[in-house]
């Protein structure tokens, strides 16, 4: 079974990096441009894994979270937050906002793909 | 393109379009009417920069990125203040990232930014930082998160063996993280044992879904590092109680981990001894997987309604909504285009000449298709128009390090940057732009004290303007300086043989000369303004969009340099006349008035030259026919037809031609590409009839000076 992933990043660089990077290693892969976007997409594209940037217009990183938490159908999919910052309190602001994992920009396919494995039936 | 050079690409577009935003944001924010979403969308702009340059190792701009963003997140959260001061560093930041970025497009070695030194210190200066936060190596690379092996502790690839203790606890499913997939990535490590502890699962009916019961306890054999052991489980640090301890070489038996919330490994299996003895990851699946199925099920807490998106501090702002298009495609459509044009004009020639009826059906539909033709050629041309935004943002920042270089105060003006033009215009205006703006900095303001002498404000303004005036752009370039030193121009030109020392001229000649080429050279340039070229390759770039470029100048107030523009490369308004047998089209631009010759009103100038009188002002008479080539000259009181004409240098003159046929749009068909230049000729159509025509340059044929008469064109096109 192919893993299907949202990927929610307002930048277009970013964007193109997770396409190239996720569609590789062999994910269908959803990218969304914002969070209201992200969101618009969740239904149709059913991810099994979410991964968003944090700074993003309309609805940032940690709306996405709140909001695809508040989904009795995804209070459980594992979110992971793409991030420049590795430090411990960054680490701890995703968590108590309800994301899975993280990711810190820039990633290489490994760091994606290990990150991705560790949550999820890949 | 490989698929890396894509993504690059990618980037740098992408860096444009947010240096816009960068610099949006900045203005408003110095305009006073920035909110916190613009404080918002400038941070984002900058911190989207650095994360793609990274992606890149862009260090330089990581770097300077980074502290740039920190001041914009100390904005953004209310810990700094906006002044004019922070106002300044930001907007010299600005500039100096986009002069990073393009330093790093155009592959210009990482030099580590000594330049950017002082505007880095400046930036931590605001926010306080101290050297001890300042970026340490780990942060600037931003290390990839990856497997990472090298332990050096340990001898690298020996075997290790690790006994992990994992308990998770409740918070870990409410985190959306999963065991059993830890323990996989745990098990791809090496060889692993695992044994799950099943004795804390309570009964069926007191089974929390929510809850966490099961822990693990995995022996394993690998060639990973601790580090590597210790990764896998870095998503639930915190919400499990871990104990990963290193147990050397030799088989499982050591010392259990003091772990007091985990139930003693030796403790027999209680209720269920089948699952306890089942070593197997797989079959050890954690009760709590509040998954869909399980929540269906169990929980009937959460509504399955669809939840709204909670509302943010931030309103909804409109996103335009654009895509991008490769330019080669809207070329081929604008040539396609160019094409029905054709083949309508044709189409409606061939009605004509078979006298199909007025107002039949096909009149009226060829009418319709008339229209449409050109509403899409009108739509077309849209496409390739952008708004000169992005092109004076750019002049503005070339300004203000003019400015900063000749320790010159300038304020920055620009209008009507909504201004639409064709992209290539665009983009072939910006070196002549840059170099004028240089100019109007370096030589057109003076300096503080003779500003203040002579009863000017300290701060020097220059001003850029674009503005559509019939069917044209204008760009105008204005300086508030000393205007031109005429005498100076004057002794120079003398100097370097442009004029001989006895000539008369204008105050507009003069400071046209400027234009002449030969007549800057570096002895006069500063380091500036002077990058080897003069005003001459200035005004031929001009020239070669289609343009004109004039300057007016006040002394003691300043200069005016003007620059007109077609719209667009593709297609122009022209008219449609013939001349000694031939069919050439002038454009509609450069004609004021047509009229059959007013023949009391031509007076002969020797034996070459001739004049007529309109409106009380005499216009030298240019025979079209004879400067061409296309027959000997006639006298101009014959049965001929006058074109007053005035080329965007202010200058008049009347062509005279044979006969007019008609007005309309045609696509214009370059020479040069193909065939090479021919003075007199700006470029070729093809008419309705198939027949191909040249389109004149009535500039050229009348020569900048005002000259009129063959002497213009040395080269007649029937020599060709």
């Amino acid at each position: 079974m192919t893993l299907k992933v949202l990927a929610i990043d307002d930048s277009r660089t970013m964007r193109d990096l997770l396409q190239v990077s996720l569609t590789e290693s062999g994910f269908d892969i959803t990218l969304a441009e914002d969070g209201i976007d992200g969101l618009d997409k969740l239904e149709a594209a059913q991810p099994d894994v979410v991964i968003t940037d944090i700074n993003m217009p309309r609805l940032d990183g940690f709306g996405v979270i709140e909001a695809v938490r508040a989904k009795a159908d995804y209070r459980a999919t594992p979110i992971l937050v793409l991030t420049t910052e590795s430090s411990p309190a960054m680490k701890a602001r995703a968590r108590d906002a309800g994301a899975t994992g993280w990711i810190v920009k820039p990633f290489d396919d490994v760091a994606l793909a290990s990150a991705i494995r560790r949550v999820s039936a890949v | 393109m490989s698929k890396t050079d894509e993504l690059r690409a990618t980037f740098f577009q992408e860096s444009e379009d947010l240096l816009e935003q960068l610099t949006d944001g900045l203005d408003e924010m110095s305009g006073g009417e920035a909110d916190s979403e613009t404080v918002n969308s400038v941070f984002r702009a900058v911190h989207s920069i650095k994360g793609g340059a990274g992606a890149f190792a862009l260090d330089a701009v990581v770097r300077f990125a980074h502290r740039f963003e920190n001041v914009l997140d100390a904005l953004r959260s209310g810990e700094l203040a906006v002044n004019g001061q922070v106002l300044d560093v930001l907007m010299r930041s600005s500039d100096h990232l986009t002069v990073l970025l393009e330093q790093a497009r155009d592959g210009v070695p990482d030099d580590g930014d000594p330049a950017g030194e002082p505007l880095l210190a400046e930036l931590m200066a605001l926010t306080g930082a101290e050297a001890d936060e300042g970026p340490s190596e780990a942060e600037v690379n931003f290390q990839p998160m990856t497997l990472d092996l090298g332990d050096f502790g340990a001898s690298a690839p020996a075997e290790m063996q690790f006994r992990v203790d994992f308990q998770p606890q409740d918070d870990l499913f409410k985190s959306g993280n999963e065991p059993v997939f830890l323990l996989r990535e745990l098990c791809a490590l090496g060889e692993a044992q695992v044994d799950c502890n099943t004795s804390a699962l309570p009964e069926f009916d007191a089974l929390d879904t929510e809850a966490s019961y099961l822990s693990w306890k995995v022996e394993l054999r690998t060639e990973a590092s601790e580090t590597a052991v210790r990764e896998v489980f870095e998503f639930v640090d915190g919400l499990c109680v871990l104990g990963i301890e290193e147990v050397g070489g030799d088989s499982a038996g050591g010392g259990l981990p003091d772990l007091p919330d985990l139930p003693s490994a030796d403790t027999p299996p209680s209720s269920e001894p089948a699952a306890a003895d089942d070593a197997a990851t797989k079959a050890a699946a954690p009760a709590p997987v509040p998954g869909p199925a399980a929540s269906s099920a169990a929980t009937p807490a959460g509504p399955p309604q669809k939840v709204e998106p909670p509302a943010k501090s931030q309103p909804p702002q409109p996103v335009a909504s654009t895509i991008r298009v490769d330019l080669h495609r809207i070329d081929r459509m604008i040539n396609l285009v160019g094409e029905l044009v054709i083949n309508q004009a044709m189409l409606t020639q061939a009605v004509k000449r078979d006298g199909i009826a007025q107002g039949s059906d096909i009149d009226v539909g060829l009418e319709e298709l008339r229209t449409l033709t050109r509403q899409i050629q009108d739509s077309v041309m849209a496409i390739r128009a952008q708004p000169v935004k992005a092109l004076f943002q750019r002049m503005s920042r070339i300004a203000r390090e003019a400015g900063a270089d000749t320790g010159k105060t300038l304020r920055m003006v620009t209008e009507g940057a909504a201004t639409e033009i064709d992209k290539t215009v665009i983009e072939k205006l910006a070196d002549p732009l840059t170099h004028m703006i240089r100019n109007a900095v370096d030589h057109g303001l003076e300096n503080a004290e003779d500003r203040l002498a002579s009863g000017k404000s300290a701060e020097g303004t220059i001003r850029l303007s674009a503005a559509h005036l019939s069917g044209r752009v204008v760009i105008e370039i204005t300086d508030d300086g000393a205007g031109i030193n005429r005498d100076r121009v004057r002794s120079i030109a003398e100097k370097k043989g442009l004029i001989p020392p006895d000539a008369q001229l204008t105050a507009n000649d003069i400071d046209n000369l400027i234009f002449q080429p030969g007549f800057s050279t570096a002895s006069q340039l500063t380091a500036l303004s002077g990058r080897g070229v003069g005003m001459d390759v200035v005004k031929r770039s001009i020239q070669s969009l289609g343009g004109r470029v004039s300057i007016a100048s006040e002394p003691g107030k300043g200069s005016t340099f003007s620059i007109v523009l077609p719209l667009t490369l593709a297609v122009l308004d022209g008219m449609v006349i013939e001349v000694g047998g031939q069919t050439v089209v002038v454009p509609i631009s450069a004609i004021i008035e047509t009229m059959r010759v007013p023949t009391e009103q031509v007076f002969q100038l020797g034996t070459q030259n001739a004049v007529v009188r309109i409106r009380g002002s005499y216009v030298p008479i240019v025979d079209v026919g004879a400067v061409m080539g296309y027959r000997p000259a006639v006298d101009p009181t014959g049965d001929h037809v006058i074109l007053l004409v005035e080329t965007a240098d202010g200058v008049r003159a009347a062509l005279l031609i044979d006969v007019i046929h008609d007005q309309r749009q045609v696509v214009i068909k370059g020479l040069e590409d193909n065939y090479g230049q021919v003075p007199g000729v700006a470029a070729a159509t093809i008419l309705g009839d198939g027949r191909i025509a040249l389109i004149l340059d009535p500039s050229a044929i009348v020569g900048h000076n005002g000259a009129g008469g063959a002497a213009v064109l040395t080269t007649p096109l029937a020599a060709e």
